[in-house]
């Protein structure tokens, strides 16, 4: 039988640690997008160039960020690294007398994962944004006597990010959602994390879960929404 | 001066140029005449190295242009080429498609490549659009910004592929014109061209090419009154 009695205001004597929370779950999502875009590009460029050490680094990157669950890729910068880093730790200590300790916490392991996932996506989008670009446009660069960077950085990336912008605001919503896999690495500090400790404490399951998904629904809304208003703004060609 | 000797270029099996000897001279006018397919404007993307060749060489002022050792960039700098489709950069104004190249390839300074890019701009008719983007214009403006922008890095040699083929008729006399001034100026150009009158009224030498080779070449009069091949009177017949 049902008899769970619902206790909002209980419930929402928690909502100021969860919006406290809230802001860390939007600090590791616009780091990992930074970050995501700047390797996105780099990987981009790695392709581009077409140089035999360089492009397959692309190639893996976007083949297990797009193929494997974002858990996993989570848990690896958490647990697998943390392994690496053990292993480092006990071989080089009785020799050289120091210790490299890989291990990461919770919070740059979250962002990790997701910035490696992130990356992987936005490549993709830039992919598709370039195939949008006429090829003569480069061809124009090249003729003014630009090298192939030049040409890259000047003439397509600002066309490329462009056409990606919106798409890119998807990886972002993404991005913020991706933050509640912390739960599996231990981060605490962030809305799921923080919501999931309170329910620990004050057994409101069901309020806190759905206090905490308005949350999440309010700040992915204000993403898309502002992203639309910085397009128009932004692009006025 | 631009050498070309005995160039040849094949896009699979298709040999689009068939052993092409050819000097134009500092100040020469040249337009290249000829059907689709001839291989004229392969030979304009093999001046300025963007296409590969497969054997004879390109020289520009004595430099050879596919040899391993040229720096590619550095040569552009002073080979203007405009396409058939004009190719503004859509995401920067007028004046900033002109300044861009100026600044980042030649290092000039941002006052030094504005005021240059305000000249030429002003010299191709377009001193009112300075902080237009390139889609408020009309094709015959975006291909005159084209040409500024080429003229912007002070090239020696200019190339013209067919710039005034995608245009709207009412536009065509517009860009001709600013050919027109260019060679009264005297500037060394190359025309890629399918405009007759235009042909014979600048050009020191037309060329007439033909299935990749170079069937004919002589001072417009005699070229346009007394063609020698049975390709170009079938030619010029059909475009009259």
């Amino acid at each position: 039988m049902f008899n769970y009695s619902f206790r909002w205001n209980q419930a929402f004597q928690s909502l100021p640690d969860m919006l406290q929370g809230a802001l860390v779950t939007l600090e590791v999502a616009v780091l990992s997008m930074i970050l995501g875009i700047f390797f996105a590009i780099l990987l981009t460029a790695f392709r581009l160039s077409g140089n035999r050490l360089l492009s397959p680094i692309t190639t893996v990157w976007v083949e297990i960020a797009r193929n494997t669950p974002a858990l996993f890729q989570i848990y690896m910068a958490f647990f697998g690294l943390a392994g690496l880093g053990i292993l480092i730790t006990g071989w080089t200590q009785p020799n050289l007398g120091f210790a490299v300790d890989l291990r990461l916490s919770p919070y740059i392991a979250l962002l990790a994962g997701i910035t490696f996932n992130n990356a992987g996506y936005l490549h993709e989008n830039f992919r598709g944004a370039l195939k949008a670009i006429p090829d003569t446009q480069t061809r124009s660069a090249r003729s003014l006597g630009m090298s192939a960077p030049q040409a890259f950085g000047y003439v397509l990336l600002p066309q490329m990010l462009r056409i990606a912008f919106l798409p890119m605001t998807n990886q972002f919503v993404w991005a913020i959602l991706m933050t509640s896999l912390g739960a599996v690495i231990s981060m605490n500090s962030d809305l799921f994390g923080v919501t999931d400790n309170l329910v620990k404490i004050n057994f409101r399951t069901f309020e806190m879960f759905a206090i905490a998904a308005v949350i999440f629904y309010v700040m992915t809304k204000a993403v898309t929404l502002s992203a639309r208003l910085i397009a128009a703004r932004l692009f006025r060609y | 001066m631009i050498e070309i000797e005995k160039v040849r270029k094949s896009f699979g099996p298709l040999e689009v140029l068939k052993g092409i000897d050819l000097t134009v001279a500092k100040g020469e006018v040249l337009t290249v005449i000829g059907g689709s397919g001839s291989g004229k404007s392969t030979l304009l993307t093999c001046i300025n190295g963007l296409e590969p060749i497969d054997s004879g060489r390109i020289l520009v002022d004595g430099v050879e242009v596919h040899a391993k050792s040229t720096n590619l960039n550095k040569l552009r700098e002073k080979i203007g080429i405009v396409f058939q489709q004009w190719n503004a950069f859509p995401h920067l104004t007028v004046l900033e498609n002109v300044m861009l190249a100026p600044r980042k390839v030649l290092g000039r300074a941002k006052d030094e490549a504005e005021a240059e890019a305000v000249k030429q701009l002003k010299h191709v008719g377009l001193g009112e659009k300075l902080s237009v983007y390139p889609a408020r214009l009309s094709g015959g403006q975006q291909q005159r910004m084209a040409i500024a922008r080429a003229l912007a890095m002070g090239p020696s040699y200019m190339l013209f592929d067919e710039v005034t083929s995608a245009l709207d008729p009412m536009l065509v006399g517009e860009v001709l014109d600013t050919l027109r001034m260019l060679a009264s100026e005297g500037m060394t150009m190359i025309c890629v061209t399918h405009e007759m009158k235009f042909a014979r009224e600048v050009s020191d030498r037309v060329a007439f090419f033909h299935q990749g080779i170079m069937a004919e070449i002589a001072a417009p009069e005699e070229l346009f009154g007394a063609p020698k091949t049975a390709e170009l009177q079938k030619f010029l017949a059909a475009t009259h």
